[in-house]
């Protein structure tokens, strides 16, 4: 009995190996996300987009701050590859020294906001008795008035977290919360609906039936099955973050307003995108760039970390 | 409901064994919401009002169309789902009144086989760590050992032991079913609910997997409340049977008093749509159609639940609940004309 039944399965089911290789889970997503075409490119994009904003400066040792207006408004050249500002300061200096604060900007605001929204949507949507009060919680914030909700923020932690931290760090820590804690309802809402419906298979029903801990039915059957949207939100809350931090400085309320982001050069240098439109373009095409390629590496990452798609 | 099988508890004792699980009067109501402010205007009358034993190493058959409310019964049952009224005893203990840590310590002994292989396992999960969860969360075998009584335990439904490294889309229906039933023995469970566990596999598979719950009832001495709409199946394979319609239970018999003397309008009409392998005897007997579909649980007629459809139906039906009573003994049957239904019987099986 046994050798039939073997036998009659096995042929509509798995091909034989003599060998069973031994296969790391780490090992495996990293191989299927290597075959994601999109998410190789936008990960090597990525990292030349980051090499260049961090180690950039040492091959293009200009001052980005340096102020020369006989040199203001050139066209791009050979000695200044994207032009200059009206300052006459070297627009590619500037855009590789934004990089670095657009860029960490983005990815912490990111993480903090996604962090934030999946706890908040896991809660409400795997604990009925904290749903009602969770989704209240979360509409209270949608509508809040963003814009004086900042201004109070930061008028009130601005000086005793540059007292605490310094300067730099102090608003870095500032702009990364407040971006965090104003952008993670759509995800929250997001999650909370894909728990809903998780929750509801069979799968978790078996781990209840086990007498599996409510702690480990969320963290190994709820949170690895609702990735996908959490991935997407990951990849927009970059672009969502790196464009409210340019807000944020237009306002005054973020980095000061000499201080280059990629945000920040884009609007000063809207006003004068007849004269000199490189520089609205080399700082918006890194946004865009970024914002791609993290939505590629989300990508990839979704697809890599789904067995189903992950070929052997 | 008002009888239900405990007058004769020591004798049906005395014949069968020990009692295992009891379920008395068991309820489960699920409210219907409506409006902005969510009142309740309505419940869906999943299980309402079921009693009934099953015995150490039986198989307690479950049968019903689909919607009756079998699937409720045995999450409710194994406290899957918080009952609205009745007591479930397992052993000692009244399931019902247990909460918590407490419960969770029980749950090694009552394990579930699901209906559909492809959404009771974790897509994400390798079947090694599948079948290794009950262990890991009862703190049972560690390390090396777990890795063993893994291997153990996947030779035993008929897989190998390097399956445990693959996911489980890589299986076939059946064999998922097997790494299902792999992960219910992992904690040597003494009772199992099986929810129509071969209802969504290939017919040619289905044959397999009974053969396969079959052995290890013997083998690990389980008991099975088994819950199927297949009827021939579930003749094969259970001691007893119970027929459920809308909530409730219809007929209640050993399985070839069922299968041979049916007394219910109901199991009759279910049996006669069995087709019967003799040819003669199929092209000559009478068949008892059913007409219209089953009513609906949040509106069940008054009286006896059947009477929409039955055709023995009188005003009597419509008035008063049929008391669920003993015909004769280990028969029990919920119809006010059981004795007359059961004379017409010949003709029809
Ligand atoms: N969670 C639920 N909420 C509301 N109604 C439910 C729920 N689960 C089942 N029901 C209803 O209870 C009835 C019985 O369902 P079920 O137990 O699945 O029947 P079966 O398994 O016999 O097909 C059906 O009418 C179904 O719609
Ligand atoms: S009680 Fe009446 S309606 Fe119900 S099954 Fe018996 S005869 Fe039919
Ligand atoms: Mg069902």
């Amino acid at each position: 009995m046994a050798t039939t039944r073997e036998r009659t399965e096995e042929t509509t089911g798995l091909d034989q190996r003599a060998e069973e290789k031994h296969r790391s889970l780490w090992g495996d997503v990293w191989r299927q996300f290597r075959r994601h075409k999109g998410a190789m490119v936008g990960l090597v994009l990525l990292a030349v987009i980051v090499f260049g904003s961090y180690f950039g400066p040492w091959f293009w040792p200009k001052d980005p701050f340096a102020i020369d207006t006989s040199l203001a408004n050139l066209p791009p050249s050979v000695e200044s590859p994207f032009g200059t500002d009206n300052l006459g300061r070297d627009v590619l200096a500037r855009v590789m020294v934004g990089g670095r604060i657009s860029l960490s900007v983005g990815i912490t605001a990111m993480l903090l906001s996604v962090f934030i929204g999946t706890a908040i949507g896991i809660l409400a949507g795997y604990f009925k008795w904290l749903d009602g009060w969770l989704m209240r919680f979360t509409d209270l914030f949608l509508a809040l008035p963003i814009l004086p909700l900042l201004l109070v923020i930061i008028m009130l932690f601005r000086d005793t977290l540059r007292a605490q931290f310094g300067p730099e760090l102090g608003i870095f820590l500032l702009v990364v919360f407040v971006i965090g804690i104003t952008s993670w309802m759509q995800t929250a809402r997001i999650v909370r609906g894909e728990v809903l419906s998780v929750k509801e298979e069979e799968f978790v029903l078996a781990a209840n039936s086990i007498g599996t801990r409510k702690r480990n039915v969320i963290f190994r059957h709820v949170l690895p099955n609702v990735l996908s949207p959490v991935m997407v939100a990951a990849a927009l809350g970059v672009a969502v973050a790196i464009i409210t931090e340019s807000a944020l400085s237009f306002l005054g309320l973020g980095f000061p307003s000499d201080f280059p982001t990629w945000g920040r050069l884009v609007t000063d240098a809207k006003d004068t995108i007849n004269i000199t439109p490189a520089r609205v373009i080399w700082p918006g095409m890194m946004i865009s760039l970024t914002v791609i390629s993290v939505n590629f590496i989300g990508d990839g990452l979704r697809d890599a970390l789904d067995p189903r798609l992950r070929s052997r | 409901m008002s009888a239900s099988p405990t007058s004769d508890e020591t004798t049906a004792v005395a014949e069968n064994g020990e009692v295992l699980v009891s379920v008395r009067n068991l309820k489960k109501h699920f409210p219907i919401m409506k409006g902005v402010f969510k009142r309740q205007v309505g419940a869906v009358r999943a299980v309402d009002g079921v009693s009934f034993d099953i015995y150490r190493g039986e198989t307690l058959g479950l049968v019903g169309e689909s919607g009756s409310g079998k699937s409720t019964a045995g999450r409710v049952i194994l406290q899957l789902d918080p009952v609205t009224e009745g007591h479930v005893t397992f052993r000692d203990v009244d399931l019902t009144e247990t909460k918590g840590e407490k419960l969770r310590a029980l749950r090694p002994q009552m394990q579930m086989i699901f209906q559909d292989p492809h959404a009771s396992l974790n897509p994400r999960m390798t079947v090694g760590s599948i079948i290794g969860e009950p262990l890991q969360e009862h703190n049972q075998a560690k390390g090396k050992e777990r890795k063993q009584r893994i291997e153990e335990l996947l030779s035993l439904v008929g897989l190998e032991p390097k399956h445990a490294n693959r996911y489980p889309h890589e299986f076939s229906g059946g064999q998922r079913q097997r790494i299902g039933i792999a992960r219910a023995l992992a904690l040597n469970p003494d009772f199992i609910v099986c929810d129509e566990p071969i209802a969504a596999l290939d017919v040619s598979i289905q044959a397999q997997v009974v053969n396969l719950m079959e052995n290890l009832q013997d083998v690990l001495g389980l008991t099975y409340l088994f819950i199927s709409h297949d009827l021939s199946m579930v003749r094969h394979i259970a001691d007893r049977v119970a027929v459920m319609y809308l909530g409730k239970i219809m007929e209640l018999a050993e399985v070839e008093a069922l299968y041979n003397r049916p007394s219910h309008p109901y199991t009759q009409a279910l049996l006669s749509a069995v087709p019967v392998p003799d040819p003669e005897v199929e092209a000559t007997r009478t068949r008892v159609i059913l007409e219209g579909d089953i009513p609906s649980p949040a509106n069940p007629p008054p009286g006896c639940p059947f009477n929409t459809r039955c055709p023995m139906a009188q005003e009597r039906c419509v008035a008063e609940v049929p008391a669920f009573r003993e015909l004769d003994s280990g028969h029990w049957v919920a119809c006010h004309f059981a004795e007359e239904a059961r004379e017409k019987v010949k003709g029809i099986v």
